[in-house]
């Protein structure tokens, strides 16, 4: 595929994650809004959740003003060329903020100056994985900076919690993040979880669980009870909606993996705001399919 | 619901109480991080005039210049509790009557609002290009160099829907959940 094509492909692809929330999500919203009870605060932001989703999609407005980092893993036949690759996202991700898709959300730390394109230093964050077949699949969401900052990472053991290094170490950590998040990263959040690992690819393997379906099941059969487990529980707290109280606090809990150090015990949580924006597009030949 | 002319007065703020329903109409200013610290130690005169009786909003929005004219494209709010460490300042300095924002603010804010009488108005976050519908025009934007996100941006809303979460009696619903939760996070993880 030609640069300027491809370009204009990830052009509508970072178009569609920003716009148009994702049906598993929108379908937990709308669960939530039933849910919940009549004359309610919590009722009624799930109905303006609603409609300003119905309103995103129809004229292409960005779901939230904050289009967070955009993080990108990108899969690639073996051999492939990525550094044209590589410029031509850059180049989209400016275009995306020209047309107001995307706001500029890149801030040099030292001058404060916004780069007013989302390009700097690690923006985009793009992750690259080559492997065996012919296509290439693009993923990225729009991760927001309000319920990155409750993400957290606990390393077990943990005496104030009470929290061992097993399971229900595990199981402690992530109901304090999410009672620590309370309303702050827009709940109802998704707390994405990863054990293990060391401090950086734990938090990644926490970030991967983002790109999961709601409605997925964990194929190992003990992570699916513990996030089964966690997503009744969180939602026992009682936060709701926005920290207004409610019965809606976690949309779903997703957990994955790594092995990890003797030493170590990592339980790295990324939260995810309920306007999990994610976008997927797969390049095979010149077909070109999007997904959310 | 409650319909709110801005500039407001103090007896108006003062019958607020949390869990109230309020839309907000008339004219008011966007100011997020570098926009707190900003007022609170530059104490720039041209915005006194904007913030008196009325409502600051955080929010960092995503706007357009086509034209030559400014407009809201989507403007929905931004965490509030970093501005904890202004915001009490900000309402006696200014003589601010509310915060537009999410997810509340801490003691030292609730306490300027009881002193001074203002209140905390909670938005949806995430609901920015719905929010951004009754924000009608872009009358000015101070700052610019902050970047678009951080600018003040001075707006006219017409019935801009908000909750009352912290009012001017020592009340915040964020505590209220925030103590019922850890009651029942404590039972959850005990044993
Ligand atoms: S936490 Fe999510 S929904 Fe809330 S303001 Fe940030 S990006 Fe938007």
């Amino acid at each position: 595929m030609d640069p300027k094509t491809l370009q204009t492909n990830l052009l509508e692809l970072i178009r569609r994650s920003s716009t148009d929330m994702p049906p598993d999500i929108e379908v937990a919203i709308r669960a939530g809004y039933r849910r919940e009870e009549k004359g309610t605060p919590a009722k009624s932001v799930f109905k303006s959740m609603l409609d300003s989703i119905e309103l995103s999609r129809r004229k292409s407005i960005a779901l939230c003003q904050d289009t967070g980092s955009l993080v990108w893993n990108i899969y690639y036949p073996d051999g492939s060329e990525i550094l044209p690759v590589t410029k031509a996202i850059e180049n989209a991700i400016a275009e995306a903020t020209d047309k107001t898709w995307l706001r500029p959300n890149a801030v040099d730390i030292v001058t404060g100056k916004n780069s007013g394109n989302n390009l700097g230093a690690g923006s985009p964050i793009l992750h690259f994985h080559p492997w065996k077949k012919k296509n290439w699949e693009f993923s990225m969401m729009n991760k927001g900076g309000g319920c990155e900052n409750c993400g957290i990472q606990y390393k077990l053991p943990d005496s104030r919690l009470g929290a061992g290094r097993d399971l229900d170490g595990v199981y402690k950590c992530v109901l304090d993040a999410v009672f620590q998040a309370q309303g702050k990263g827009c709940a109802p959040g998704i707390p994405c979880v990863g054990i293990g690992g060391n401090r950086d690819s734990g938090m990644e393997c926490a970030k991967n669980q983002i790109y999961r379906k709601l409605d997925d099941i964990n194929p190992d059969q003990i992570l699916a009870k513990l996030e089964k487990k966690l997503y009744q529980d969180c939602n026992k707290l009682g936060i709701g909606p926005m920290g207004y109280g409610g019965k809606t606090t976690v949309l779903g809990v997703k957990i994955g993996t790594l092995h990890r150090l003797p030493a170590c015990y990592f339980v790295s949580i990324a939260y995810m705001c309920w306007s999990d924006r994610r976008g997927n597009m797969t390049i095979s030949g010149n077909k070109v399919t999007y997904s959310n | 619901m409650i319909k709110i002319n801005l500039p407001t007065d103090e007896e108006t703020i003062r019958a607020l109480h949390i869990g109230d329903e309020v839309l907000l109409t008339g004219t008011i200013v966007t100011a997020r991080d570098t926009a707190h610290k900003y007022m609170v130690t530059e104490k720039p005169n041209d915005l006194a005039p904007l913030l008196k009786d009325s409502v600051i909003y955080h929010c960092g929005p995503i706007v357009s210049h086509e034209g030559g004219k400014w407009s809201m494209v989507c403007a929905g709010p931004t965490t509030s509790i970093r501005e904890e460490p202004f915001e009490a300042e900000v309402i006696k300095m200014y003589g601010v009557r509310g915060v537009i924002g999410k997810g509340g603010m801490g003691p030292k804010t609730l306490a300027a609002c009881k002193e001074f009488g203002a209140v905390y108005f909670h938005t949806a976050g995430g609901c920015a290009a719905s929010l951004a519908q009754t924000m009608e025009e872009v009358l000015d934007v101070k700052k610019l160099e902050f970047g678009t996100p951080e600018a003040f941006w001075v707006v006219r809303v017409k019935d801009f829907p908000c909750l009352v979460t912290m009012d001017s009696h020592g009340q915040s619903l964020h505590d209220m959940v925030e103590k019922k939760s850890r009651a029942v996070l404590e039972e959850l993880i005990k044993s």
